[in-house]
């Protein structure tokens, strides 16, 4: 099975995911193999939305494969600003770069960009749908510290409109899972994506709930995202709910001491900095494994006698 | 005589509630209460001079209640039937000619739909400037859009592209 493009997690099989990941490792243990593999190979980065972690994660892992990227810059100082679609935008940049990597804040906007171009396209992000370059730095970190089957993972916070959460739900069905999803009812998953998982799993291993407490000492992992303020038309209703879905040392006396606490990142106020120094906390290990990853995902998309997953893949 | 027998052209009491056309399509078989969005699919909205007939809520025995649009002077394309059978999965189209039923068929259900149905979601790529054409695939109980995946059961006929 060959993917000229990532879009979506959903079109990773599980030997994709463990191609990823296990050279992903490699990488990480030895960076410098890798280090002149793309040189004079430019990455194009199209992001529409803001981005720190994504963004130089992705600058970084290409420059570290010798290769460089074109940034188209800031949206306002860009043609979209003069009014230029999205499948104008990447059929130019098409031009000046191997690959293209993609956020927008536009659900689709991936799937539909890679239907203009040739280059592989690398789904950074769209909207609320997907962001599967995420997913798979969250399953290495998951794998590093809990192992990826035998797996009973929390995620809690905006399950609606997080992309991230809607990515790493889907990847992990191709696992031996138990998926836990805690939100306050407003924010509960997307009918779509429950229907994506009990398509993929009948429903087996998926279970939603609107405390942490009724689940918290099973897990081996809780994934924590943010319960974004904007979503909320009434700032009470905010308050009353985001402090339900905070992680503290009082919360997590109730878990095992194995528990590994993630986060996207950026975090606001959903885990509290005393977290941090814990063996709980693999956010910052999370966002650093980025790198590894997203080399390994640039080079198996841009070799030509490679791909994710192989011959031997389902 | 049963009133779902499928001689829509023929002297049925309840066909003759709306008149015989010469040339044109009758689709039979609507779920009752569905005629209008039949018209919608089909850009009927009387102001062009279409002549067209349609029964609504008509004793039927494979439906209990089914509704019945004959369009004089047209035969629907491939595209239409195809939209069609999202809303009205058991209706039969049949093609008159000179009052005769020269061709009948149940509609399909086709895997996919392009360019008829606009997404419901505001986020999606698909509703602003974009050189793209809407595509949806067709599940059982509804359909889903190919680019923000946006599932959608009911009020399909909402989404028609007029």
């Amino acid at each position: 099975m060959r993917h000229d493009h990532l879009i979506t997690s959903k079109q990773l099989s599980r030997g994709d995911i463990e191609t990823v990941l296990d050279y992903a490792a490699e990488i990480d243990a030895d960076p410098s193999a890798v280090a002149d593999r793309h040189a004079g190979t430019l990455l194009g980065l199209l992001f529409f939305e803001p981005s720190t972690r994504t963004k130089m994660s992705f600058e970084t892992a290409m420059k570290r494969l010798g290769g460089d990227v074109v940034d188209m810059g800031p949206v306002e100082s860009s043609s979209v600003k003069k009014g230029e679609t999205l499948a104008d935008t990447v059929r130019v940049i098409e031009g000046y770069a191997d690959a293209l990597v993609l956020r927008h804040p536009k659900q689709g906007a991936a799937t539909m960009a890679s239907e203009f171009v040739d280059v592989p396209l690398l789904n950074a992000g769209d909207g609320a749908g997907h962001h599967p370059t995420q997913t798979m730095l969250d399953l290495y970190t998951i794998r590093e510290n809990a192992g990826l089957d035998d797996l009973t993972i929390g995620i809690m916070g905006d399950l609606k409109y997080g992309r991230t959460v809607h990515s790493l739900a889907h990847a992990l069905t191709n696992f031996d899972t138990q998926q836990h999803f805690i939100s306050p009812e407003s924010l509960q998953l997307p009918r779509e994506v429950v229907y994506d998982l009990h398509q993929r799993q009948n429903g087996t291993g998926i279970k939603e709930h609107d405390a942490l407490e009724d689940v918290l000492p099973s897990l081996d992992v809780l994934y924590v995202t943010r319960i974004q303020r904007e979503r909320f038309p009434d700032e009470n209703e905010y308050q009353k709910i985001a402090g339900e879905y905070q992680i503290d040392a009082d919360t997590l006396a109730a878990a095992s001491d194995d528990l590994t606490v993630m986060h996207p990142l950026p975090r606001v106020d959903e885990i509290a900095p005393e977290i941090d120094d814990t063996d709980y906390a693999a956010y910052f290990e999370q966002a650093h494994n980025g790198v590894p990853v997203r080399m390994a995902l640039l080079d198996l998309l841009l070799s030509e006698d490679e791909s994710i997953g192989g011959e031997d893949d389902e | 005589m049963s009133s779902d027998h499928d001689h829509h052209d023929g002297n049925d009491d309840h066909e003759l509630r709306v008149s015989k056309i010469r040339d044109g399509t009758v689709i039979d078989h609507v779920h009752g209460g569905q005629a209008l969005n039949v018209l919608a699919i089909l850009g009927i909205d009387g102001t062009k001079g279409e002549e067209v007939s349609v029964g609504m809520n008509v004793p039927s025995d494979r439906l209990a209640r089914k509704d019945i649009v004959k369009v004089e002077g047209r035969e629907l394309s491939q595209d239409e039937v195809d939209v069609l059978s999202l809303i009205a999965p058991d209706a039969t189209i049949n093609i008159v000619r000179d009052y005769d039923v020269v061709e009948k068929h149940r509609v399909e259900r086709p895997n996919v739909v392009e360019g008829v149905l606009s997404c419901p979601n505001a986020g999606c790529i698909t509703t602003g400037d974009e050189p793209v054409t809407s595509r949806f695939s067709v599940l059982e109980d509804g359909v889903r859009c190919s680019y923000c995946e946006t599932i959608v059961r009911d009020e399909i006929a909402s989404l028609i592209d007029t």
